[in-house]
């Protein structure tokens, strides 16, 4: 009798893994991943999207950074896959290959809005007014002395510029698998770099690796995990300058004080009107195969760009993304219903 | 052996040599022992300070987010507002199809509605100068309600016309505020609440229309980024109950029969003694490498759907295996010979020895392996990250196919999350359900062990 009892569990546990090797084929919720930049803002629109859409699916954001989320949407076309990639940069050229040799050959490109990148310091410690060139001095393997590139002796900020505060350099800055690194590297290291007379007199093909080369003597952090983890180092370290998106520090003004960058203060007037250099588009990616396969991943698509989900006074912008202009949102929209591929 | 030791002392001239050199080292061997057991009760103080650090941590940060801030509105159903067609009802001879389609368009219309204009007018009969500040307004109900209201009017059309007295939780910032988590001396540009809601929820707090209640919304609600407020762990709880039954339906099973054939029949040879080996070096493999094996073979090769309970399930099905597989093991060995002896010396086969007389016995010491097994299952969350359950679900997830997350993972989800002051309470309101459920899981276990126990 016992015997019966357990062939019955077997026979269970066959079904049931058989039944779970079957039910592939039908997945009829929208996923998607990517940067933790555009994480908050997707998964605010996924879940307004569930709450509109009555007849479709909330669909399911996931995290990973802008790279692994491109990685996993350029994996290949069907339903194990993704169908959304969130970036908080344009993709490489690399990865459009990459997709394409997978069989992705239709890449929709969705701008969803503008972000400004951030720098802050805990509320207790000195208040900087930075200018790139300073963020480069302070990060830098070499700097120029007197003609010569030495090894970065600057140990405090005020070294670098008597109008920074007396304190320690630690600078938090996010890790190479995140979007908004490329962004800081270009608008911040590149620009600061690229105005002292020494780089400039270099040739033009060694300045980038001049500039991006980082100090190694731990006074620059590279993070990896997201925002969270930065303003957890700044707890940690009193002197500790961080990197973050500009909606997280309007999250936690009551801990972190704002940098600004070449005198403008970031907030969202100053990035539309376009006088703090520190901004950068957010991105997502649509797999055009999948679309009419995944039901609602249009319409999603749709939904997210729409003026009511991310237009002035809409949910997405009270959680900190800058809206499109009409004319970007018009072109936008109508890239998703042409299918307009990479 | 004390009166031995004064014997020795007292009687110095009788002492042999042998004696002398015993009572010169009794001093030191005392203190000896001495110092182990203070350096035991030392090891076995700090641990338990450890703990109870952890736990008054834990709980001083996680208990108030059981409680949340909601404010009683009285929700006049407006018919000028909430224009609605009749709600559907299925037909004699529509199919049912035919029915969910037109229950679905009737729904749909019933989300164009603005419910958010009830709540607005519900806000103005308590806030008195409302009209001068309808931007503040806003934001004094999280969003999420708006949805709330909606489903009662689906639920129940008629209570259109009627004014219904409700709570509806406040902001995420205006809980954070009434409750202190945020320093409230800083300026107003470090703020995150206008100075007018301040003023406003203080005012009504201190009438009593905002209340701080028991928050079923931790309970009742799937996560939410929209409404921080009303995010809650109903979507990782019924992920996490939908892996465990996927564990308990195949681990369990698998692991006993392997435990059992591998005990009571396998042949002693070299095959058996290297399969024992692996299993138990399977024991020793690191959590996170199941979550690679499982984004591999079952996402990959299997095309199972991720961010799936079933696929977490199979991945955690072959972490608890060897644990199964061990503890069924050793209890069966445990069960003294002569059971099984007396049983073939009456005449029964082996496999009727061991399935009426061993089995039975060995069924607590199973059980209680089981049990451990499935709460260390539970609380994992690395392999977890790797096959996408780690993603962000705002619904319920309704079978083991659906997209869901895992409360360990849900844990680490909210850890993240941007608004730190509410979140951090919340985070540690997870762990406390968490930890509870595992406490009882590791009490049923204890339990099971004590009531069917039977010592030899």
């Amino acid at each position: 009798m016992k015997m019966k009892t357990l062939s019955k569990l077997a026979l269970v546990t066959a079904v049931s893994l058989s039944f779970a090797a079957t039910a592939q084929a039908t997945r009829d919720t929208v996923q998607v991943a990517g940067s933790s930049t555009v994480l908050p803002f997707s998964s605010i629109a996924a879940e307004e999207f569930g709450n509109n859409f009555a007849q479709f699916k909330t669909p399911v954001v996931g995290s990973g950074g802008s790279g692994g989320g491109l990685r996993q949407f350029c994996q290949g076309v069907g339903t194990n896959t993704i169908d959304i990639a969130n970036s908080s940069r344009a993709i490489r050229s690399a990865e459009l290959e990459t997709c394409k040799a997978n069989g992705v050959n239709q890449v929709i490109e969705v701008k969803i809005g503008y972000d400004g990148i951030v720098f802050a310091s805990r509320i207790d410690a000195g208040t900087f007014a930075l200018e790139p060139v300073h963020v480069f001095l302070a990060q830098a393997a070499q700097v120029p002395q007197n003609g010569q590139m030495v090894a970065n002796p600057y140990t405090r900020w005020s070294q670098i510029d008597k109008s920074l505060p007396d304190q320690a350099i630690l600078l938090a800055i996010p890790g190479s698998n995140h979007g908004t690194r490329e962004v800081y590297e270009e608008k911040v290291i590149l620009d600061g770099c690229k105005t002292l007379p020494e780089v400039k007199a270099m040739p033009s093909g060694d300045q980038n690796n001049f500039c991006l080369a980082m100090r190694t003597d731990g006074r620059v952090v590279e993070i990896a995990g997201d925002y969270t983890e930065t303003l957890a180092r700044l707890q940690a370290q009193k002197d500790a300058v961080g990197v973050f998106g500009l909606s997280f520090y309007e999250s936690n003004r009551d801990r972190i004080k704002v940098a600004t960058v070449s005198d403008v203060v970031p907030t969202v007037d100053n990035i539309i009107a376009g006088t703090y250099p520190v901004s950068r588009p957010l991105f997502f990616y649509v797999k055009g195969e999948h679309i009419g396969v995944i039901p609602g991943l249009q319409q999603f698509a749709e939904y997210f760009v729409s003026e009511a989900a991310s237009g002035e006074g809409s949910p997405l912008e009270a959680a900190g993304l800058i809206p499109l202009s009409d004319a970007e949102r018009t072109e936008v929209l109508n890239n998703i219903r042409n299918k307009k591929a990479l | 052996m004390t009166t031995e030791v004064k014997n020795l002392k007292g009687n110095a001239a009788t002492r042999s040599k042998v004696q002398q050199q015993v009572v010169n080292s009794l001093q030191k061997r005392h203190r000896q022992e001495k110092l182990f057991r203070g350096a035991g009760v030392a090891a076995v103080s700090i641990s338990i300070l450890l703990v109870v650090l952890l736990f008054v941590n834990i709980f001083s940060k996680g208990l108030p987010a059981f409680w949340q801030h909601a404010i009683k509105l009285d929700i006049y159903f407006d018919p000028a507002v909430v224009k609605i067609a009749e709600k559907p009802v299925q037909q004699a001879g529509e199919s049912d199809n035919e029915f969910r389609q037109r229950d679905l368009e009737w729904r749909s219309a019933v989300g164009m509605i603005n419910f958010n204009r009830l709540i607005v007018d519900g806000l103005q009969k308590v806030i008195p100068d409302a009209n001068e500040h309808r931007r503040d307004l806003q934001r004094i109900v999280t969003s999420g309600e708006r949805f709330a209201i909606r489903d009662l009017v689906i639920k129940d059309p008629s209570i259109i016309g009627s004014t219904q007295s409700l709570f509806l939780l406040t902001d995420a910032n205006i809980d954070v505020w009434l409750k202190g988590n945020i320093d409230r001396s800083l300026g107003d540009a470090q703020q995150q609440l206008s100075p007018k809601v301040r003023e406003w929820v203080e005012s009504l707090k201190a009438q009593g229309v905002i209340q701080n209640r028991f928050s079923f919304a931790l309970f009742m609600n799937p996560d939410s980024r929209s409404s921080l407020a009303s995010a809650g762990l109903a979507g990782a709880f019924m992920g996490s109950l939908y892996m465990m039954l996927v564990v308990i339906v195949l681990a369990i099973p698998m692991g006993v029969a392997a435990a059992i054939y591998l005990e009571e029949f396998a042949p002693k040879n070299k095959l058996t003694d290297l399969v024992e080996v692996n299993i138990n070096n399977l024991a020793a493999v690191p959590s996170i490498v199941f979550g690679l094996l499982g984004a591999s073979i079952f996402i990959g090769w299997f095309n199972l759907p991720m961010s799936a309970p079933v696929v977490g399930g199979l991945v955690l099905t072959l972490m608890t295996l060897p644990t199964v597989i061990i503890a069924t093991r050793s209890t069966l060995k445990a069960i003294p010979p002569s059971i099984r002896q007396a049983a073939l010396g009456l005449g029964a086969s082996k496999s009727q020895a061991v399935f009426h007389h061993v089995l039975p016995l060995a069924i607590p010491g199973i059980l209680t392996g089981s049990i451990i097994g499935v709460a260390q299952a539970l609380g994992e969350s690395a392999p977890l990250l790797l096959i996408g359950m780690k993603s962000f679900v705002a619904s319920i997830p309704s079978s083991a196919m659906e997209q869901s997350t895992a409360l360990p993972v849900q844990i680490y989800l909210w850890q993240g999350n941007e608004l730190r002051n509410f979140f951090e309470a919340r985070t540690s309101a997870a762990i406390i359900v968490l930890l509870a459920l595992m406490l009882s899981l590791n009490s049923l276990a204890i339990w099971l062990r004590k009531r069917y126990e039977v010592r030899w």
